[in-house]
């Protein structure tokens, strides 16, 4: 079997900004001294007049993106998840979400696989941040394909976006010829009939091969990409959940306020199904190679795989 | 626009101010009527704008960072010609294009939204920015509070707009010495602010008395012969303003007048309107 390849979408994240650049002039990439770790160094590289690093002073940058954006140019701003949507919430939320401005907010090293540098730097809780602003488009891609299928699409629309990368290399999935990326549409990746498995982000890979582990024990699993957590493809998830009866979702998030909470909201109000949410534990993160750290937070194929087992009653 | 002539817009934004809060039954009247000369200054005389086209590409960029005194900014631009004088009086009502807070989508002329205090001048900063990636011409003025420079992210965007020589941007301190709690230098001192600024790479200038249109037309010359580097306006003005009982008063922050305290405002008005006609 040949390796599989894997890229960190924080790569991909440069690198699509690398391409766009080249046919964009009015795109420009803002920084706070982290363009080497989000990758934009290569844009920085290609187009160090169009690259603004800020310093750091993440509050600021995002005032000055949003600044930018009301003179008609499209402002990337880079940081780690953590200060963009964390440290910098609420100039997210008032100089941007409220006067909806074409901010694209490019957030790096999301979630635990962040690894060595423990919880103070592993951002579990921007998806919910993100979540409550009105009108913000949020995205979270789950391999090198659709993240930078994701970064033109947000170049594409009108309005803010918030995109999701990861430190960690991951395994590229997406590489079909008919992979088609549509912001707001799920993607079902695979059929089946026993019970829904929703996952985003760096959880579709875990999820896709747990559900080849779950079909060797009799569990016909249907997985469903969600890239875009909001707005949210209510129906390919309404729809399976009428077929399975059984939801369960992985995020590489705290379970309160991510996808799980997206989709419990949704199921809830609209078909009420048992849900199973696989994330974060409301618990803060700790350093670690990011790979044990899956393991050991239950989020890689093997905690995802137990985790449905369980909840299937097996 | 002669000084004469100043003066009298900016007693009739004046009278905006007191008619739009007192219809409100809130707002913030004494940092708007601090402010209202130097409103009148930027619209009526300063800035490349244009009433009737609001969002014409070039114009010169106003962001009021200080968003709590909406109602000086609403009454100036009401009397430039961007909306009826009339909408004030819906100043904070639902269905009300005229926000509390400014609203870059609800108000014509209006160029960004702002009112979380720090936010408003790292978007000016950013305006600014943008004029210098593409070459634009237009200038970019903001107007913060003196307690609204308390907090941190002012200074951030203070030291990237020096780090940048953005020469293009005007910061202006409206330096009335009060806020919520009292005198700012019994809350928690910003100053000197001057050497503030000056030690993150502005070109500073101190105005005596910012309620003084020659002195304002001094500063605003000067700021624009300034080439290199941003340039701080700090000027010392009256808080409240034109209105006798709210002049120098921390308690007119964010209070509105009743009936006859709101008779008595737009009385002293209508007398200095009228002794501004006999000059």
């Amino acid at each position: 079997m040949s390796e599989v390849k894997k890229i960190a979408t924080r790569a991909s994240y440069g690198n699509a900004l690398v391409e766009l650049g080249k046919k964009h002039d009015n795109l420009v990439v803002l920084d706070a001294d982290l363009a080497a770790a989000t990758q934009t160094g290569v844009f920085k590289k290609e187009f160090p007049e169009r690259h603004i690093d800020c310093g750091i002073a993440e509050c600021n940058m995002m005032g000055i993106a949003a600044g930018i954006a009301t003179t008609g140019k499209v402002p990337f701003v880079s940081s780690f998840a953590m200060f963009a949507a964390g440290r910098a919430f609420e100039q997210v939320r008032n100089s941007v979400g409220y006067p909806h401005l074409n901010v694209k907010i490019g957030a790096t090293h999301a979630g635990i696989s962040v690894g060595e540098d423990g919880a103070t730097h592993q951002c579990n809780e921007d998806i919910a941040l993100m979540r409550t602003i009105p009108g913000m488009t949020i995205i979270n891609p789950s391999d090198d394909v659709e993240a930078k299928a994701a970064v033109e699409a947000a170049y594409e629309m009108d309005g803010p976006v918030y995109l999701r990368f990861g430190r960690l290399a991951v395994p590229v999935i997406n590489d079909k010829p008919d992979y088609k990326f549509e912001i707001g549409k799920g993607v079902l990746l695979k059929e089946g009939t026993d019970v829904t498995i929703v996952a985003t982000g760096l959880c579709v890979g875990g999820a896709v091969e747990a559900a080849e582990k779950l079909a060797a024990d009799g569990i016909n699993a249907e997985v469903i990409n969600i890239h875009t957590i909001k707005p949210l493809d209510e129906e390919i998830i309404l729809n399976s959940a009428k077929k399975t009866g059984k939801v369960v979702v992985a995020e590489e998030h705290s379970v309160i306020g991510g996808l799980g909470s997206a989709v419990c909201d949704c199921l809830s109000e609209k078909m009420p199904t048992p849900v199973c949410k696989i994330g974060v534990n409301d618990v803060f993160g700790e350093s670690g190679p990011a790979v044990k750290l899956l393991e050991k937070y239950g989020l890689d194929a093997q905690g995802i795989y137990e985790k449905v087992k369980g909840f299937m009653g097996k | 626009m002669e000084n004469l002539e100043l003066q009298k817009t900016a007693n009739e934004i004046r009278k905006g101010i007191v008619t739009a809060v007192h219809a409100a039954k809130a707002g913030h009247p004494g940092g708007s009527l601090s402010a209202a000369d130097v409103y009148t200054y930027l619209y009526f005389e300063e800035m490349n704008i244009d009433p009737k086209d609001p969002k014409k590409a070039d114009r010169d960029r106003f962001v009021l960072s200080k968003g709590h005194t909406a109602p000086g900014l609403y009454s100036t631009l009401a009397n430039r010609g961007y909306f009826p004088v009339e909408d004030l009086t819906t100043l904070r009502q639902i269905g009300s294009h005229l926000q509390g807070h400014p609203c870059i989508q609800h108000t014509p002329g209006i160029d960004m939204s702002s009112g979380s205090l720090g936010q408003g001048i790292s978007t000016a900063v950013g305006m600014a920015m943008s004029a210098k990636l593409s070459n634009d011409s237009y200038r970019v003025y903001t107007l913060l509070g003196d307690g609204e420079i308390q907090e941190g992210q002012v200074w951030e965007a203070a030291m990237f707009a020096g780090h940048r020589k953005l020469d293009n941007l005007v910061v202006i301190v409206d330096n009335n010495g009060l806020q919520i709690d009292g005198k700012i230098e019994d809350v928690c001192s910003p100053y000197p602010i001057d050497k503030k600024f000056e030690a993150f790479n502005f070109h500073v200038i101190n105005v005596e008395d910012g309620n003084d249109f020659d002195q304002l037309r001094a500063a605003f010359k000067e700021a624009k012969e300034t080439k290199g580097m941003p340039t701080a306006i700090v000027m010392k003005t009256v808080k409240g303003k034109g209105i006798s009982y709210m002049e120098n008063q921390a308690g007119w922050h964010g209070k509105a007048p009743n009936d006859d305290e709101y008779a008595q405002a737009m009385e002293e008005l209508k007398k200095a309107g009228e002794a501004l006609c006999q000059k």
